[in-house]
């Protein structure tokens, strides 16, 4: 049992954070959460050269071919600059998806594209109902001759306003069973039918775009898996991302930790630092808690789900139940102990603040991973 | 990462475990009378003959060095021993103090002879263990200690007083911390003793809990004459022995912690699955079963945890902040758990043990009073959030 990083894991962290330090900077960051994009073409290129578009892809593929948990690595330090741009839609949601569920041919015409910067992509699944599960999937996709045309709308969709290709989740069919009957297309940019729309967002480092499709016209190859059973295939993705978005968190959380930290050294209030009162300590200490603990549980899901063992699924939903909490806490503790200073603008904690909500409400909130934690515990 | 075990050590969990299921003393929960936590005095029988059955299969200082009593393993083997425990449900150890802070710290500090006396009784539960840290006056506030210790020849003379010190009643020896040096830095003239309760001068006297039960004392000395081979590393190092002793009890303490967490927990799922609140069964409620479920979270994180800080152990690295939490997040956690337990129950919750109405005998009552104590003993919460605001984070001291 070695349950830590290992060498190589600590030097891509260490490369990671030099990078992120360098290119992703708070002048960076807000000049991106002003714009629709949220990402430059240099900034992506140099994702690409680093290999860490395509990190988890099989080298056959032009990716990298390294594991989870060296995602979760990357996540973290992505995580600590509030990162912005489409890396989580592309690289986790979009790639993962293709990767998952794709043929060859469908993987050799992404996957290498999506590695090497050239393509971006997404997932399209939630919808205006906002469940998790397989239910929510009411967006429908009709087989016409040898086409499928998709009708629905699609909501909270990361990105699709810079997506090359969208991967879809619609029904096909009525089946028994919420998860009998749904499919996955791959849908390109430009499809006729097809249209996106930013929408205005409190976390402006993240995009959210509504995605609706009027008889939306897609040729049979589009089809990404096999048809009625896509639904596995989003669930496997959705536990990987939903414990990738946790380690992006635990990063997050411990730079807020530290600013705060920093801070309470330098701050003099009544003569003393305020980090010298009881008041601010445990404050700070309660945040260190909820800032180790989150990592225990993410590196703990990670592990499980790069090695599937049975017991991902609760694993997943225990890190994003408890991490939910601890990111909002700490992001909120960080402010109150700043002060003033902490609400304002230009100070970076909002940023912080911002993403930890976003984040909460990402495949799931604290409650509703409590509940399956309750089902897969059998109670 | 890897948490996978290697063929050998899963070995070692499938011995341990088909010893425990033939080992365990089938009723001993309704005869000890507690699911978690310090047992009550009528069990000590029972525990004691429990600690030497395991201490006799080799289960007992598995960490320890073979020439002093212990198997010479890792803290892996440790961790699976008390996983297992936890899942079978066994009984606590006894000799606790002796097995998680006095062995290791003698182990660490003693002189040959003190290696070769102390720590293979300490397993077997021979001789049972205290600890005399706290005082009246030097609580949170250790080093303020006023116990003194006065060179007569070849011997120490004691005179003072220890309080809230568990087991004292049923103990042979003390883990004794006395002043040494009054003219020193509070912290430079302590000295740490291994302590005969059976000299004459020691008195014992029992201090009532709000539980209703004795198992913390208040101990007196009045002219203890203590041998001069009974001081453990050094005169007047007491301070950095003591500490040892502490982090000793952080570590070996802290599997066995998550182990009873579990057991309580376990406990409760069952006891919810029995009882009805508003008309309905207590698994069906959406908001009890979000609290059963936080516990649930709560308590597989203490075990990752420790894991993270075991893997810094094998190798070789210093302990990180995740080895410091564990305490008060253990302490939050047992407390939410036994408040749980009262909420379920409901107004049944009141009645305590000697009524027929009283759920599972009333054991749960008095897990949740005694429960009060853990945020003040071993190191009070908000002493915890200041070591680790000074220690990790850095913050200055005031």
């Amino acid at each position: 049992m070695d349950f830590g990083f290992s060498q190589e894991q600590e030097m891509l962290r260490a490369t990671a954070r030099k990078f992120f330090e360098n290119e992703c900077t708070s002048t960076f960051v807000r000049a991106r959460m002003e714009e629709p994009a949220g990402v430059t073409d240099d900034f992506w290129t140099k994702l690409a050269e680093q290999g860490w578009l395509g990190l988890v892809y099989p080298e056959e593929y032009g990716g990298a071919g390294l594991g989870f948990v060296d995602l979760v690595v990357l996540m973290e330090e992505m995580g600590r600059v509030v990162m912005p741009g489409p890396f989580f839609a592309t690289t986790v949601l979009g790639g993962l998806a293709i990767l998952e569920a794709g043929s060859a041919a469908q993987k050799e015409e992404w996957l290498t594209r999506i590695a090497a910067g050239e393509a971006k992509a997404t997932l399209a699944w939630t919808e205006p109902n906002v469940r998790w599960d397989a239910a929510g999937v009411t967006t429908t996709a009709r087989a016409a001759g040898g086409d499928f045309v998709l009708s629905g709308t699609k909501l909270f969709v990361p990105d699709a306003h810079l997506a090359d290709v969208l991967v879809v989740a619609a029904r096909t069919s009525e089946g028994p069973r919420p998860e009998d009957g749904v499919s996955l297309f791959l849908v390109p940019k430009n499809t006729a039918g097809l249209e996106t729309k930013l929408l205005p967002t409190m976390d402006q480092t993240r995009k959210l775009c509504e995605v609706s499709f009027r008889d939306a016209r897609v040729p049979g190859p589009a089809l990404l898996g096999a048809r009625d059973a896509g639904w596995p295939a989003v669930a496997r993705v959705l536990e990987r991302a939903t414990v990738a978005l946790c380690a992006e968190m635990c990063g997050g959380a411990q730079r807020v930790l530290e600013m705060t930290t920093e801070y309470a050294k330098i701050r003099v209030a009544f003569g003393k630092p305020i980090g010298s009162y009881q008041g601010v300590k445990h404050r700070a200490a309660d945040m260190l808690v909820d800032v180790e603990n989150a990592k225990s549980l993410t590196y703990y899901a990670a592990w499980a789900v790069d090695e599937n063992v049975v017991e991902a699924a609760l694993a997943a939903s225990m890190a994003k139940a408890y991490v939910t909490d601890a990111y909002r806490k700490v992001a909120g503790a960080g402010i109150q102990l700043h002060g003033g200073i902490g609400f304002t603008w230009e100070h970076d904690l909002h940023l912080y603040f911002k993403r930890a909500k976003s984040s909460e409400f990402t495949f799931g909130d604290a409650t509703y991973h409590r509940e399956r934690v309750a089902s897969l515990i059998n109670l | 990462m890897d948490l996978s075990l290697t063929a050998e050590q899963e070995a070692f969990r499938e011995n341990v475990r088909r010893w425990l299921k033939a080992n365990i003393p089938a009723d001993w929960t309704s005869r000890v009378a507690a699911t978690a936590d310090v047992p009550r005095p009528e069990a000590y029988d029972i525990l004691r003959a429990w600690q030497r059955k395991l201490y006799d299969a080799g289960f007992l200082g598995l960490t320890w060095p073979k020439d002093y009593g212990g198997r010479g393993l890792t803290f892996i083997e440790e961790m699976i021993l008390h996983q297992e425990m936890a899942l079978a449900k066994a009984p606590p150890i006894l000799n606790i103090l002796g097995v998680g802070m006095a062995g290791p710290t003698i182990v660490a500090y003693g002189t040959e002879e003190q290696k070769r006396r102390y720590p293979a009784r300490i397993l077997s539960c021979e001789e049972i263990w205290c600890q005399g840290y706290s005082e009246p006056n030097a609580g949170s506030d250790l080093a303020s200690l006023q116990t003194r210790a006065v060179k007569d020849g070849e011997h120490w003379v004691i005179n003072g007083q220890k309080v809230w010190t568990s087991l004292a009643h049923i103990a042979d020896f003390m883990m004794l911390l006395a002043r040494t040096d009054p003219n020193a830095p509070k912290h430079k003239g302590i000295t740490y003793f291994l302590l005969d309760m059976k000299l004459p001068g020691v008195t014992v006297k029992p201090l009532r809990q709000m539980t209703g039960d004795a198992e913390f004392n208040e101990v007196f000395f009045d002219n203890v004459r203590l041998h001069e081979s009974q001081v453990l590393g050094g005169v007047n190092n007491g301070w950095s022995v003591g500490l040892t002793t502490l982090m000793y009890e952080r570590l070996a303490l802290g599997f066995g912690l998550q182990v009873r967490l579990r057991i309580a927990l376990d406990g409760l799922i069952e006891l919810s699955r029995r009882m009805e609140k508003h008309g309905r069964n207590v698994v069906k409620d959406p908001v009890l079963r979000q609290k059963i479920a936080q516990l649930w979270i709560d308590t597989e994180c203490l075990k990752y945890t420790g894991a993270r800080a075991i893997t810094r152990l094998l190798r070789g690295e210093i302990p990180g902040p995740e080895a410091s939490t564990g305490k008060m997040m253990w302490v939050e956690t047992h407390q939410r758990l036994q408040e749980l337990a009262m909420d379920i129950q409901g107004p049944y919750a009141q009645l305590m043990r000697g009524s027929e109405w009283a759920v599972e005998s009333g054991l749960w009552q008095h897990t949740f009073l005694r429960s009060r104590a853990n945020s003040i003993e071993g190191g009070t919460t908000e002493i915890q959030k200041n070591i680790i605001a000074e220690r990790i984070l850095g913050l200055p001291k005031d």
